[in-house]
């Protein structure tokens, strides 16, 4: 059986390493691995040794996954050796990976989404003949480390956070000696970021090395010991984040000098472009949480944001805003540019100029196996007359997606490329400039810069601002704190479908949106008894 | 030991070999079956495939034959495309055939150059009520479209054996079941002297022109291909699903329901209990052969019609039964959906020791 409670395995292999004597817990030594026209990881080599928390620092497209993938067995490298606690190994699949006692939390889950939590776990196992006793443990991980699932819960039913609970858990269950973590803050609040780190410094003291895969580099500098920067699918340094600022490991990631959002001057702001008032709806989702009574006006030129831990209303938000729910909220209830929109569809809205960016690109903001010309009519083609006649017009369809490569900088081989052939942060790049070259009255935007890398998520950012300087509300919908704090004027939080009351940015900390993220409305007196019986994600901090 | 493995892009080279691969398995394979069957295999693979078309009248033949099949599998290729599974163009066939025969029946003494429109017309009205019927459900209470649609073939055909045996019959027929003649006014005009080459194949050809623009230029064309490929992006812009299942139901439906006219007032010219050899179904598979494409479901009716005319000839020359034909169609069927997992898939031979285990 590869199951064991974690605090009595990682207590054993902490009782027979010393940190920094002996062999490291692993060392790549010169793995290289290359792709038809792309050499991925390009002679890497670095070592973690046993307790150290060590970070890997890269660019999307650096070669982070691929070196990931290596080390758990999912891909081979085509030379270069990996050496397991002093010996050459070969990692074979990530069942061997898993054996030998490494720990992998995916930035995508790898989840079955029809299948519940437990079942999950128990396919990740690499032995389970015993249910019962798996979902003790599950749950007695779950309690040790703080981590609330229910189980039974089917995955489909879950937020984006909890299914990363998942994930963790079912690593904490293996008995690991190395532990991967892929961005594993993303959905966290700061509280809850603050436990996983208590959770991985406990984990650390027992022995066991953690590689930390982030690009946010305050977390890295207030976790790791050790970090290693790629960039190309190169070595490029080594340094210890500790005794390094933010800005100068974000430079070495991306090679060059970075320069912080330009705010502009302190902006007026203009009429309520877009006014929510009382709104209220069932969720369209059978485990989706019902906005209640939501409330919030973003004037011309402001950028509200709207934090909260992932899965407390904000998808259902976005898709009642742009129009996408199946049941129509009350009269009135939304209005754009003062014109009340609720049973207006998508395109409707957007010919009153509200434009709308999506948290998933592929297949919710892009269609995948389109060109990108295709994608940019797809939003456009109204706003920006591409069709005559009931006929699509290729040459200004076709010159609307150059223009937007060109002025979004996306990097691709034209306009004809398929969207879902470009990374993650070129196509974010191109759907936000899609919407921002309507020249939209209203952006409503969710997760701008997930899974982004920092020189696309500072050049998504600066575009927000200019685009709220001409005058545009802005509405983003971030689990990202530092992206709320970097470029919005306001902010409310999201907890259980409610609404905080809207605070201006310089006047509120990030203690107390942690505490509202958690749903503690009684901070600003209009009191809603935070209903704490039932188990739940994200509350946290209510103590 | 042979492994698949995804490829990280999906094919384009295979998504047009594909076609090509299955018929080359499905000759070797019919190869086999008729040499268990006692024939010389390249003997009858000719008959079945070379010799319908050694001459200019066979080749007339082959375009009769594909005519009804290019027509309804654009229609139906343009309900694929969004995911809206129209599989009973068998239904709206006979019931175009019914509405736009009716007419030349009910006018069977006419001699107005304004008949034949009129019954293109209703045809088209005949075929597109029948597939109204499973968009209806399906938009209203969620019906599974697959379902009702085949359904109602059997109830159009029956429908059709019902008029023939009874309203419809033919006063003068000898009490066969059978309807009038149509008069001459009702009959399409034969475009190439001395074969069966009727108006309906030159509307076939608009047809895939006009079904190339719609599907690659137009707005609406847009729309399907969106809601077919991510129904979640179609929903963020607006784009209706609802409304495109009634598209495409009724258009694949007004299109067989034309093709159904065509047989009955070219080749056959009068009503009759069967007025098709299954086109409707035949041109499901004529639909995936040409990739969904209207310049490719062209060349995949030709294809399919040549297997009608295989078969015939088959039967004649060879005394084989007419299933071969149906089994020619099926084993093309399977090959090509097998062959599409390469557009998604390599195939690996031999094992890196390693990657043997699997956990």
């Amino acid at each position: 059986m590869g199951v064991a409670t974690v605090t009595s395995t990682t207590g054993e292999a902490g009782a027979n390493t010393v940190k920094g004597a002996g062999p490291a817990q692993l060392e790549v030594r010169g793995v290289t691995k290359a792709f038809p026209g792309c050499l991925a990881n390009d002679d890497i080599s670095f070592r973690i040794e046993p307790g150290e928390i060590h970070a890997l620092l890269g660019e999307n497209g650096a070669g982070k996954s691929t070196l990931v993938k290596i080390i758990y067995g999912v891909l081979q490298a085509d030379e270069g050796e990996l050496i397991w606690e002093g010996k050459p190994v070969t990692i074979a699949s990530p069942h061997d990976a898993r054996e030998m006692g490494i720990g992998l939390v995916f930035q995508h889950f790898s989840l079955f989404e029809t299948m519940t939590v437990l079942e999950n776990i128990a396919l990740a196992m690499n032995d389970v003949r015993d249910m019962d006793a798996l979902r003790k443990q599950v749950l007695e991980v779950e309690k040790t480390y703080g981590l609330p699932l229910d189980p039974d819960r089917h995955v489909y039913t879950l937020s984006v956070g909890e299914r990363q609970r998942i994930e963790i858990v079912r690593c904490l269950l293996q008995n690991p000696k190395l532990l991967i973590l892929d961005e594993p803050t993303s959905v966290l609040t700061p509280q809850e970021v603050e436990k996983l780190f208590e959770t991985l410094r406990r984990l650390a003291d027992e022995g066991c090395a953690i590689l930390y895969i982030s690009h946010k580099l305050h977390e890295v500098k207030a976790l790791c010991q050790k970090a290693t920067v790629l960039r190309g699918g190169k070595v490029v340094g080594g340094c210890d984040p500790r005794e390094e600022t933010a800005k100068s490991m974000a430079e070495m990631m991306i090679g060059q000098k970075l320069t912080a959002p330009d705010r502009g001057k302190s902006r007026e702001f203009g009429d309520v472009r877009l006014a929510v008032s009382n709104l209220s709806l069932e969720s369209d989702e059978q485990f989706g949480t019902d906005l209640k009574g939501i409330n919030l006006e973003v004037r011309g030129g402001e950028i509200m944001g709207v934090a909260g831990v992932a899965g407390n209303g904000q998808n259902e938000l976005f898709r009642a805003l742009a129009g996408e729910t199946e049941q129509q909220a009350a009269p009135d209830s939304i209005k754009i540019d003062g014109k009340s929109v609720a049973h207006f569809g998508p395109r409707r809205r957007r010919r009153l100029g509200a434009t709308f960016v999506p948290e998933e690109r592929n297949g919710h903001g892009a269609v995948p196996d389109m060109s990108l010309s295709e994608n940019g009519f797809l939003t456009a083609f109204r706003r920006m007359a591409l069709s005559a006649r009931g006929l699509i017009r290729e040459v200004p369809t076709k010159s609307f997606a150059d223009n937007i490569i060109k002025t979004f900088d996306v990097r691709t081989t034209g306009s004809g490329a398929e969207a879902g052939s470009l990374s993650g942060g070129n196509l974010q790049k191109f759907i936000v400039g899609r919407e921002i070259l309507q020249d939209p009255g209203v952006l409503v935007i969710s997760q701008p810069t997930w899974g982004v890398d920092a020189g696309a998520a500072s050049a998504i950012h600066q575009a927000l601002l200019d685009l709220a300087a001409k005058g545009t509300a802005v509405l983003v919908i971030s689990q990202d704190l530092d992206e709320i704090y970097a470029i919005c004027d306001s902010v409310v939080v999201m907890a259980e479908g409610k609404m905080s009351k809207p605070r201006p940015m310089a006047d509120v900390s990030i203690e107390e949106i942690g505490l509202l993220m958690g749903g503690l409305h009684d901070l600003e007196g209009n009191a809603t008894p935070a209903n704490n019986t039932q188990v739940e994600g994200g509350r946290v901090g209510q103590a | 030991m042979v492994r698949l493995e995804p490829r990280r892009q999906h094919s384009q080279a295979m998504v047009y070999l594909s076609p090509v691969l299955a018929i080359l398995m499905t000759l070797v394979v019919g190869g086999i079956i008729f040499a268990f069957m006692g024939k010389n295999p390249f003997d009858a693979l000719y008959t079945f495939f070379i010799l319908p078309i050694n001459n200019s009248y066979g080749i007339s033949e082959l375009f009769v034959k594909a005519t009804p099949l290019v027509i309804i599998a654009v229609g139906l290729a343009m309900g694929f495309r969004a995911n809206v599974w129209n599989i009973g163009a068998e239904g709206q066939l006979t019931m175009g055939a019914i509405f736009g025969g009716g007419l030349a029946l009910y006018f069977h003494d006419s001699e107005s150059i304004l008949l034949m429109p009129a019954m293109f017309v209703l045809g088209a009205l005949g075929g597109a009520f029948w597939g109204a019927i499973p968009a209806l459900l399906r938009t209203k209470f969620n019906a599974n479209e697959i379902l009702t649609s085949l359904m109602l073939t059997y109830v159009a055909t029956l429908f059709l054996s019902f008029l023939v045996h009874g309203p419809w019959r033919n006063p003068e027929g000898f009490n066969f079941p059978e309807s009038r003649p149509f008069p001459d006014a009702g009959l399409l005009p034969i475009i190439f002297e001395g074969s069966r080459v009727h108006l309906g194949t030159a509307v076939a050809v608009f047809v895939v022109i006009a079904g190339w623009l719609l599907l690659s230029k137009s707005v609406i064309g847009f729309q399907l291909r969106v809601v077919g490929k991510a129904p979640q992006a179609a929903r963020h812009v607006g784009f209706r699903q609802k409304r495109m299942v009634w598209f495409t139901l009724l258009l694949g439906g007004a299109l067989a329901g034309l093709a159904g006219l065509f047989e009955v007032s070219g080749p056959i010219g009068q009503l009759q209990p069967s007025i098709s050899p299954g086109y409707g179904f035949t041109a499901i598979i004529v639909a995936f052969l040409g990739r969904l494409h209207p310049v490719g479901i062209l060349f995949g009716g030709l294809i399919m019609a040549l297997t009608y005319l295989g078969g015939e000839l088959a039967q004649i020359t060879l005394g084989l039964p007419n299933a071969v034909t149906g089994l020619f169609q099926g084993i093309l069927l399977f090959f090509l959906l097998a062959s599409d997992v390469l557009t998604k898939y390599r195939i690996r031979f031999g094992s890196i020791a390693a990657k043997g285990r699997t956990a």
